[in-house]
């Protein structure tokens, strides 16, 4: 269980602004989907969750405390592709997760520790419905198998975040409504946080308990990289209107208006 | 009529083919040696097949006179020697800095310049200079084969690691796998098939220097053989080493491109298919 607090954002690559003036509070437990268009920083905004990226201003909480700067065991990720180890088979690609955790030096278990984390791991690929493929290696499963065994795999150190990053993209449509049947019980019975950023927009509603969409709201044509993405609307989906209730971005800190501008003044 | 990139051989005709080059070789040299025995019966140039196969039997079967060695098991055992000490150092060497020029920014920007400049010293220009430090012995043939291909095998493995997606060194982080844990588990071992390609693409160089340097100086070992009969002209003895040295070379490269295959099967599912 973890909140995530995203207090005045801002991702800039040289002169390029990618996200500006990002203000979040997303609370414990909540199921985010994050759509927008190509190219508009929703896997930017996942990497910096996740800590492959530093926002270049601003702050990212998680429960209170700061982010840590690099990836950790609290935030699983899938991502589209090359989510799981080629080199490992189904049980070895779970098991390893365990093996991370428990073995500093080997990185191997062996004896009662192996026998345990083998249970645990087979319980694990029993959820995602693969008992049946548990020494296939990767290249011989199907898309959608794989991206299974990757949520099985990011679940096994029980993160406290979850992020998706387009992780039914690849999916044929059966596929992905029996990935949709499958995510939502894992997310209520481990009681993450999940953030997950798609492309479908049917996907984006029929899962989440909140929706959030990114956009630049000004473009500059002279110079594209004026102006960065930031959050045009923000759903809250959990109410039991047939219309979602729309509430607009309310930031978490005070408005930035003033210094956005100086800001690509100076950019 | 279908266009001719489209038309391929069956299995018993891509042999046969394979075979048909072989043939013609072997006729030619025949044709040309049994002509050059009729105009001089002394020529040494092209001798017939009968007296390759008799110098090889005494070489391979016969105690020399002078040392009681079997001339040409003696002469591989030295040479396989500095090649797999060679080989061996040079992989070891290869695998270690590669991976960690790989994984380490910081290694890579202290080691990835100088490795990338040593690749360009031809290492037989530096021959003179491994035999005046290392001596004439056996270290400086193994240093040769060592200074000559782990430049390469070094960068190769960079590159190799370089070419995992970033999102599984991301993921086996949000596992909670430490660096050193990330090398062992997840970048090792999906190099290895690499590793072995690459060691199998520098057994010619290593080869090459292995003869270079017993040419040059040596006591023993297949390259100083050739070039101590080439003075009186032994194409009979000369012939069969190549030929020697050409099977082990093959036979090596068979043999690591099977092991690849048994040991990391993940690797080669798509070829299987």
């Amino acid at each position: 269980m973890s909140a995530i607090t995203v207090r005045n954002v801002w991702v800039e690559y040289g002169d390029q602004i990618v996200l500006e003036r990002i203000n979040l509070e997303i609370a414990s437990g909540s199921f985010v989907s994050i759509v927008g268009p190509s190219g508009c920083g929703k896997s930017t905004f996942l990497r910096l969750i996740l800590g492959q990226e530093r926002p270049t201003r601003g702050t990212i909480l998680l429960d209170g405390a700061s982010m840590p700067e690099e990836p950790g065991p609290d935030r699983g990720v899938v991502f589209q592709r090359y989510s799981v180890f080629p080199h490992l088979t189904v049980l070895g690609n779970v098991l390893v997760a365990f093996e991370f955790a428990a073995s500093p030096v080997l990185a191997r278990l062996t004896g009662a520790a192996r026998r345990d984390a083998i249970a645990k791991s087979e319980a694990l690929i029993e959820a995602v419905a693969l008992s049946a493929h548990r020494d296939k290696y990767p290249s011989e499963l199907s898309g959608g198998m794989q991206q299974r065994l990757a949520i099985a795999q990011a679940l096994a150190r029980q993160p406290r975040v979850l992020l998706l990053d387009e992780p039914f993209g690849a999916l044929d449509p059966g596929t992905r409504t029996q990935m949709h049947a499958l995510i939502r019980p894992l997310w209520r019975e481990h009681g993450m946080t999940v953030l997950m950023v798609t492309h479908d927009i049917k996907e984006a509603f029929g899962l989440g308990t909140r929706l959030i969409a990114f956009d630049r709201p000004r473009v500059d044509p002279q110079a594209p990289g004026r102006y960065g993405a930031t959050v045009t609307y923000d759903f809250d989906l959990t109410r039991d209107t047939p219309v979602p209730v729309l509430r607009f971005a309310k930031p978490v800190g005070d408005h930035h208006n003033n210094n956005n501008q100086s800001q690509g003044a100076s950019a | 009529m279908r266009r001719v990139m489209n038309i391929a051989p069956g299995r018993a005709g891509r042999l046969l083919l394979g075979l048909v080059p072989f043939v013609l070789l072997a006729l030619v040299y025949v044709v040309s040696s049994a002509e050059r025995r009729a105009i001089n019966p002394d020529d040494k140039l092209l001798p017939p097949v009968s007296e390759m196969a008799e110098a090889a039997r005494r070489v391979a079967l016969e105690p020399d006179r002078r040392t009681e060695e079997y001339v040409l098991w003696a002469d591989t055992a030295a040479s396989l020697r500095r090649l797999g000490l060679g080989l061996g150092i040079a992989t070891l060497v290869g695998l270690v800095l590669g991976v960690a020029i790989g994984i380490l920014p910081f290694v890579r920007a202290a080691l990835a310049p100088l490795v990338a400049v040593i690749c360009m010293v031809p290492p037989m220009a530096i021959l003179p200079v491994l035999f005046i430090v290392f001596g004439l012995g056996e270290l400086s043939k193994v240093v040769l084969i060592l200074i000559g291909i782990s430049p390469f095998l070094v960068r190769d493995l960079a590159f190799a690691v370089d070419k995992l997606p970033v999102e599984q060194i991301v993921k086996a982080q949000s596992l909670g796998a430490s660096t050193w844990q990330v090398a062992i588990r997840v970048v090792l071992p999906q190099v290895m098939p690499r590793l072995i390609e690459a060691v199998r693409l520098s057994l010619g160089p290593a080869f090459l220097f292995l003869i270079s340097a017993e040419a040059i100086a040596a006591d023993s070992g297949l390259g100083y053989r050739i070039f101590l009969v080439r003075r009186y002209l032994a194409m009979d003895t000369i012939l069969p080493y190549v030929a020697w040295i050409t099977l082990l070379a093959y036979a090596m490269d068979f043999a690591l491109a099977r092991l690849a295959r048994a040991t990391f099967p993940w690797a080669y599912v798509t070829e299987r298919r």
